[in-house]
């Protein structure tokens, strides 16, 4: 997996990270937060330092605050059943900023409002800049993995923590 | 309404379709249902209204609606993106229209349910193709649904209620139902829903309306939601007295049985709380809640399901009401430990109003007659009302102060507004209690109350409910309640068209 961001290893004698900057957000049209809550508990205990943009972010403020931020990952999450037309826009309006080109990006929930069609989903948010799609009903272990490869510094999962319900990252 | 008690005039609309059905002893049961496509949407009501239950209709409204952003539903419109929900204010009147005409009258009046903080476009919106009714409200639709600014909410929808209430000069009924007795859907202590709830219908009838229904979800035990609609039906008539009300129960509102079985028992013991705790009127859920948007088919199952537990319910009641005695168990709640539906409790008494003995009110007892243990949700309510309204006669302003003192403060609500310093405790038979009350104006929590800590704690009380209802349905039939002696339950109804007619004004 492509390393990205500051605190990523570049080789041999490299820093051990403490853990990634993560925005949690979710998409403009979409209220639901006890995920938003839920993933920035996870995040934390991963040894992770998060910062919760909360309900119905709006694309340019999405924008600015990581522009500002500068974080090693955003996690967007979104179950109302918008978050494929959204994701595709919030993924076209970060990575046309220069300074967000590279930041890893992922998406995951409940994407679609009829429970299927997560693989065509997901194959459209890849292209459209997401590193990671991680719908409900796919591998347990999929996020965390991506995480560990992310920032090889992180914490394993706490034994027994959940793991949210997704789907395969990319490769 | 709440009963002869009220004293509040029976009117026409949708306030007054469901205080006939009530009178007539049956629970109106109403679906979450809209989709984007008219053709759908026209279909979906159609069989609402043909259900074998006593029903009314919804327009459950998209997610870019709600948050006003009508370029992207255009757009999803367009390229046939499915919606969440039917975009009203982006159809045009004139379909809207022909997606209720013939369908939405007198006898099949249709609500609007949205989740928007500033809905002047939707309230307009649906005025323009003849509704009259809807829901939500300043604190319930902006905190859990949006990041707008409190103060901006609460001037949306002041100006949202006048514009409502002015519908009656041109003959309609208003009826707005507060969305304030269920907020995050989810692990909010009782006595914060109840207040709610009664503060955002205060602050409509303030602005005007007077058709107005309080609304309070199921939560995670039985006992304590039997109380808790008890003390919302207490402070609703007391609060009330000159508005036509009734109360709405929503069925559970957070993390849903993954199963079939599960989401049937839990919609099922919904409806058998609205009979016994006096509420008219039950929003339902589906067996797809827990997965995605239902289909109509489901939703119209999850009507019927839901009216036929009721019935069960009311002859339940009415058996042991006539068999009853002052003194002997009478209208008893349900049981401790069992969870919703376990063993028959012996909590008795005879309704408050003192009609020992007498016949069960038709549509259910009248909300406060159940006799139930009091563990402080009402004196809880009474005080987070007592201290917002006293703090300024505008109950707008009110809460907007109320929300910056922390004096209300929703456990676990990310808005920028919410003091966010209270938690919830979660028992393990599913009560709801505080484990830090903030700057709440009430008793810091005495005991032993364990936070929910952690990802793992966060899920495992988010899914609480799932789980055990899961279970339940997997060890198969369920352990009903038992009936009190010799009184069968009827069939669910099949001759819900009659009542519907005899439900609807004699002239279109
Ligand atoms: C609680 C709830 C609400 C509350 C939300 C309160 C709040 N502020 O959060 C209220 C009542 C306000 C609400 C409102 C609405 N809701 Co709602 N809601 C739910 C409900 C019942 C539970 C959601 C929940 O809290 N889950 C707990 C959290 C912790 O888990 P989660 O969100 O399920 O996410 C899990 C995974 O998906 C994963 N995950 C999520 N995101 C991500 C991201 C990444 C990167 C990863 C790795 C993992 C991951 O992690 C979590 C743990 O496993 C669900 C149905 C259900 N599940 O039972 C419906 C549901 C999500 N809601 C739904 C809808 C549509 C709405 C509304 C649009 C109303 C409507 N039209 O029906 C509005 C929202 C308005 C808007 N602007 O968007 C639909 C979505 C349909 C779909 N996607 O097909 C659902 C599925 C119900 C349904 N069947 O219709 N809702």
């Amino acid at each position: 997996m492509e390393q990205h961001g500051e605190t990523g290893t570049t080789g041999p004698g490299a820093v051990v990270t403490t853990g990634l900057d993560v925005v949690v957000t979710t998409v403009a049209s979409d209220s639901h937060t006890w995920n938003l809550v839920f993933l920035q508990l996870l995040l934390e205990e991963l040894g992770h330092r998060v910062t919760n943009l909360g309900a119905c972010v709006p694309d340019a403020l999405l924008v600015a605050e990581c522009a500002r931020l500068a974080p090693g990952l955003i996690v967007v999450s979104s179950v109302n059943g918008h978050g494929f037309p959204d994701g595709l826009r919030v993924a076209a309006a970060l990575r046309a900023r220069p300074e967000l080109a590279r930041t890893p990006l992922v998406i995951g929930g409940k994407l679609g409002i009829e429970g299927t069609g997560a693989d065509a989903r997901r194959r459209a948010l890849l292209a459209a800049g997401f590193d990671g799609v991680f719908e409900e009903g796919g591998s347990p272990g999929a996020f965390p993995a991506f995480l560990r490869a992310l920032a090889p510094g992180g914490r394993p999962p706490l034994d027994g923590a959940p793991v949210p319900v997704v789907s395969g990252a990319r490769r | 309404m709440t009963g002869p008690r009220t004293g509040a005039v029976a009117r026409g609309g949708f306030g007054g379709f469901v205080a006939r059905a009530r009178a007539a002893g049956t629970l109106v049961v109403q679906p979450r249902m809209g989709m984007a496509d008219p053709a759908r949407m026209r279909e979906g009501l159609r069989a609402v209204r043909d259900a074998r239950a006593v029903t009314v209709g919804t327009l459950t409204l998209d997610s870019y609606t709600r948050t006003g952003d009508l370029a992207a539903a255009r757009r999803a419109l367009a390229d046939g993106t499915g919606l969440n929900g039917y975009p009203i204010a982006t159809h045009s009147t004139a379909t809207t229209r022909a997606v209720l005409g013939g369908v939405a009258d007198g006898g099949f009046p249709v609500q609007v349910r949205h989740g928007s903080p500033a809905p002047e476009h939707i309230v307009r919106a649906l005025l323009a193709a003849g509704l009259d009714a809807t829901e939500g409200g300043p604190v319930s639709y902006c905190l859990p649904y949006s990041r707008t600014p409190l103060r901006e909410a609460v001037e949306a929808w002041r100006k949202s209620c006048e514009l409502l209430a002015s519908a009656e000069e041109f003959g309609a009924s208003p009826h707005l139902e507060t969305f304030g007795g269920c907020l995050m859907g989810q692990l909010c202590p009782p006595g914060l829903l109840v207040a709610m709830s009664v503060l955002e219908a205060l602050f409509f009838r303030q602005r005007g309306l007077r058709g107005i229904s309080l609304s309070y979800a199921q939560q995670a035990d039985p006992r304590q939601d039997e109380e808790a609609l008890t003390a919302l039906g207490r402070l609703a008539a007391e609060h009330l007295p000159d508005v036509d009300h009734h109360l709405v129960l929503y069925a559970y509102m957070g993390v849903f049985p993954a199963t079939p079985g599960g989401a049937r028992l839990l919609l099922e013991d919904a409806a058998r709380l609205a009979v016994r705790a006096g509420a008219a009127r039950l929003i339902v859920k589906t067996t797809a809640e827990a997965h995605r948007i239902p289909t109509v088919a489901e939703n119209v199952r999850a009507l019927e399901t839901a009216a036929a537990a009721a019935a069960g319910e009311h002859a339940r009641l009415a058996g042991s009401v006539r068999g009853g005695v002052r003194g002997e168990p009478v209208l008893a709640g349900s049981g401790r430990g069992g969870g919703y539906g376990g063993s028959l409790g012996t909590a008795g008494g005879a309704p408050a109003d003192g009609r020992s003995g007498g016949l069960v009110r038709a549509g259910g007892l009248p909300a406060g007659a159940l006799r139930v243990e009091d563990t402080g949700i009402e004196a809880e309510a009474r005080a987070l009302i007592g201290a917002v309204l006293d703090l300024d006669a505008d109950i707008g302003r009110a809460l907007v102060r109320a929300f910056a003192a922390g004096y209300l403060d929703v456990p676990y609500c990310l808005h920028p507004d919410n003091a966010g310093r209270t938690r919830t405790s979660l028992t393990p038979d599913g009560r709801l209690l505080w484990s830090d009350t903030g700057s709440l104006p009430i008793a810091a929590p005495r005991g032993p109350r364990p936070p929910i800590l952690g990802s793992a704690g966060l899920l495992a009380a988010l899914s609480h409910v799932r789980r055990s209802y899961d279970a339940r349905a997997a060890a198969g039939p369920p352990t009903r309640t038992p009936l009190a002696p010799g009184r069968p339950v009827p069939l669910p109804s099949r001759t819900t068209s009659t009542p519907r007619r005899e439900l609807g004004p004699t002239t279109p």
